[in-house]
């Protein structure tokens, strides 16, 4: 990547993420089967990178009506078949998954989408899925700790002799591949209300995004402002330089009062908050926008007074069994009559030029790693199998040692 | 010798209702001793009835909005509460309960909390110690000795004639105050302030 497209990904990013559930659309009656809903996403996804947004993201759940429970898989495809758009998720379960698993998956990402990628890590709040993985959910925060030293240790240092509390001991352990150009990809934290998780986020200076949907914006400002706060102490920057991301909800069109008609059903009946508070009453409370293009600009271009200028904002916009016309269509909206503006007026207010305009990309991070010396390697040990072919027994620990001795070069 | 918060939650549904009637002597009751101990006392109230659809909406939604939230806030800082509720087929009011299922649960920790109680005869007297003390006790709230239930009787004065009603308001009052009066100012709420560091979260 050359410093010219470098140039053109600097800016603040404006994207989509899914929560990829499977949901009766009540205006039809129509309820997608599996298949149907996860090429559903493929298709949202392909047409978002046409049209021009900057990021696509996918859960990860394990439990119907939701069918994303393979993000690698789909992201993989999708890097294949798009041209510009950032892979992403949101979440990862940074708690459920094994951390080894992730770091070779999503460094096979990494290296396939040419590092047009990040992701983001999660706890998930669904309860049963913590046992289903054999974990336990009142260890949630732990798991997130140390799940995710374990991963960045695999991803930074070439051979990994670990030890921990919820996962099997590790002797001589290389994840391959090796993240791309030797650096790992960027790494979100997403967190609504555990300020632990933003405090890890700090410490490491990865990015924080505060997925705002559900909840009242004086609770987000409360979470932002304490993980830039920890940013700053960790010495990673000032704390308006901390990397930033917030979650958002719209359904546009043309005139707000259609919007508001066509919404109502799916709001009325969706699944998070459906026969609860009235779309006014929610629309108030939280960052839903139903409306016109310059109402979702006004809203959003405003968030930045909030919580100080951050670098991606991402929207649910195809939930609540909203048709896949109807998804293709807001994407066009966005991307077309709200994102140009809304992006205008956001880095207009960035505070001054050493504050990123963008979350770092896969370039940048080069670039940053090579001028502080510690891109890591590509390739690791030597290029024999030692392995293959042999039964359990023969794989003695002597022959490992002396053979992990020669091929890491101690 | 200080300031002292009583907040006081009634479930009552009609208006004027016996349970807020209940609520209001006790809380009566509480301020006289506090303020006869030399402390001056603020009381806020919280009724129930008018919160019934914002309570579920918190619960539909995960968050609490609008007064509810401030309601809730103020509850949170108090040195004391009194909780009146009827009973209503045997226990708490559904109202009352769906109140307390969303409170933060670790708001109420060491919290002095009076309990009261109304129904149509003293036959249901009991609930106050079955069903109500239980749940405040799960959430290690510091519910005082006495509870006071009052019978439609009690109102007539046909009551209880040897220990009546006004008696045992008297009492618990007494029990709260001390509690309230006795209760170092909870260490701050705020979940920020009481984050761990990083290298505490990684040793721990």
């Amino acid at each position: 990547m050359d410093l010219r497209t470098i140039r053109e990904l600097s800016t603040v990013q404006f994207g989509i993420f899914s929560v990829s559930d499977v949901t009766t659309d009540p205006t039809t009656g129509h309820t997608p089967d599996d298949t149907e809903r996860v090429r559903n996403m493929l298709t949202i996804a392909k047409h978002a990178d046409e049209a021009g947004l900057d990021v696509f993201a996918t859960g990860e759940h394990h439990n119907p009506p939701f069918v994303a429970s393979s993000p690698t898989t789909m992201l993989g495809y999708l890097a294949g078949v798009t041209k510009n758009i950032t892979l992403s998720t949101a979440t990862t379960l940074i708690t459920t998954n094994d951390p080894v698993r992730l770091a070779e998956e999503y460094a096979m990402l990494q290296v396939i989408s040419d590092g047009r990628m990040d992701l983001m890590m999660g706890r998930g709040n669904t309860g049963p899925v913590y046992p289903w993985f054999g974990k336990d959910i009142r260890q949630g925060v732990q798991l997130a700790i140390e799940n995710y030293a374990l991963l960045r240790r695999l991803w930074t240092e070439d051979v990994v002799d670990w030890e921990g509390k919820f996962r099997t001991p590790l002797q001589g352990f290389t994840s391959t591949p090796r993240p791309l150009d030797g650096v790992p990809p960027f790494v979100w934290h997403g967190s609504i209300r555990t300020p632990e998780i933003a405090e890890q986020a700090a410490f490491y200076g990865d990015g924080f995004l505060h997925n705002n949907i559900f909840w009242p914006m004086g609770h987000t400002k409360q979470m932002i402002a304490f993980y830039r706060q920890r940013y700053e102490h960790y010495k990673h920057g000032r704390a308006d330089q901390a990397i930033v991301g917030l979650g958002g909800q719209v359904f546009v069109r043309k005139n707000s009062q259609d919007a508001v008609k066509e919404f109502r059903p799916y709001f009325d009946e969706a699944p998070v908050y459906g026969h609860g508070p009235s779309m006014e009453d929610f629309t108030r409370e939280t960052p839903l926008t139903v409306g016109s293009p310059q109402e979702v600009i006004d809203r959003y271009g405003a968030f930045v007074e909030e919580v100080g200028y951050y670098q991606r904002q991402m929207f649910l916009i195809d939930h609540a069994g909203l048709p896949l016309k109807t998804v293709l269509e807001q994407i066009d909206i966005l991307a077309e009559d709200v994102v140009p503006e809304l992006r205008r007026i956001v880095e207009a207010k960035r505070p001054s030029d050493d504050v990123p305009l963008n979350p770092p990309t896969h370039a940048e991070r080069v670039v940053a790693a090579r001028a502080a010396g510690n891109a890591g390697d590509t390739h690791v040990g030597g290029t024999e199998d030692r392995w293959t072919g042999l039964r359990a027994e023969e794989g003695n620990p002597d022959h490992n040692r002396a053979t992990a001795g020669r091929a890491f070069g101690l | 010798m200080s300031h002292r918060t009583l907040v006081v939650v009634s479930a009552g549904l009609s208006n004027p209702s016996s349970t807020r009637l209940l609520a209001d002597r006790l809380t009566d009751a509480a301020v006289r001793e506090l303020e006869s101990a030399g402390h001056t006392v603020t009381v806020e109230s919280i009724e129930l009835r008018d919160h019934a659809h914002a309570v579920i909406d918190a619960m539909l939604t995960g968050f609490p909005t609008g007064e509810l939230a401030t309601a809730l806030e103020r509850l949170y800082a108090a040195d004391g509460v009194i909780a009146v509720t009827p009973l209503f087929t045997t226990t708490y009011s559904g109202l009352f309960k769906s109140f307390v299922d969303i409170l933060d649960k670790d708001a109420l920790g060491g919290l002095p909390v009076l309990l009261g109680a109304t129904g149509g005869t003293s036959r249901h007297s009991l609930a106050l110690d079955y069903s109500l003390r239980p749940l405040f006790t799960y959430l290690r709230a510091d519910v005082v000795p006495t509870a006071v239930f009052a019978a439609t009787d009690d109102w007539a004065g046909a009551g209880d004639q040897v220990n009546p009603l006004p008696q045992r308001i008297e009492r618990a009052g007494k029990d709260l105050a001390t509690r309230v009066a006795a209760r170092q100012r909870a260490a701050s709420r705020d979940p920020f302030a009481a984050t761990p560091s990083f290298a505490d979260l990684l040793g721990g």
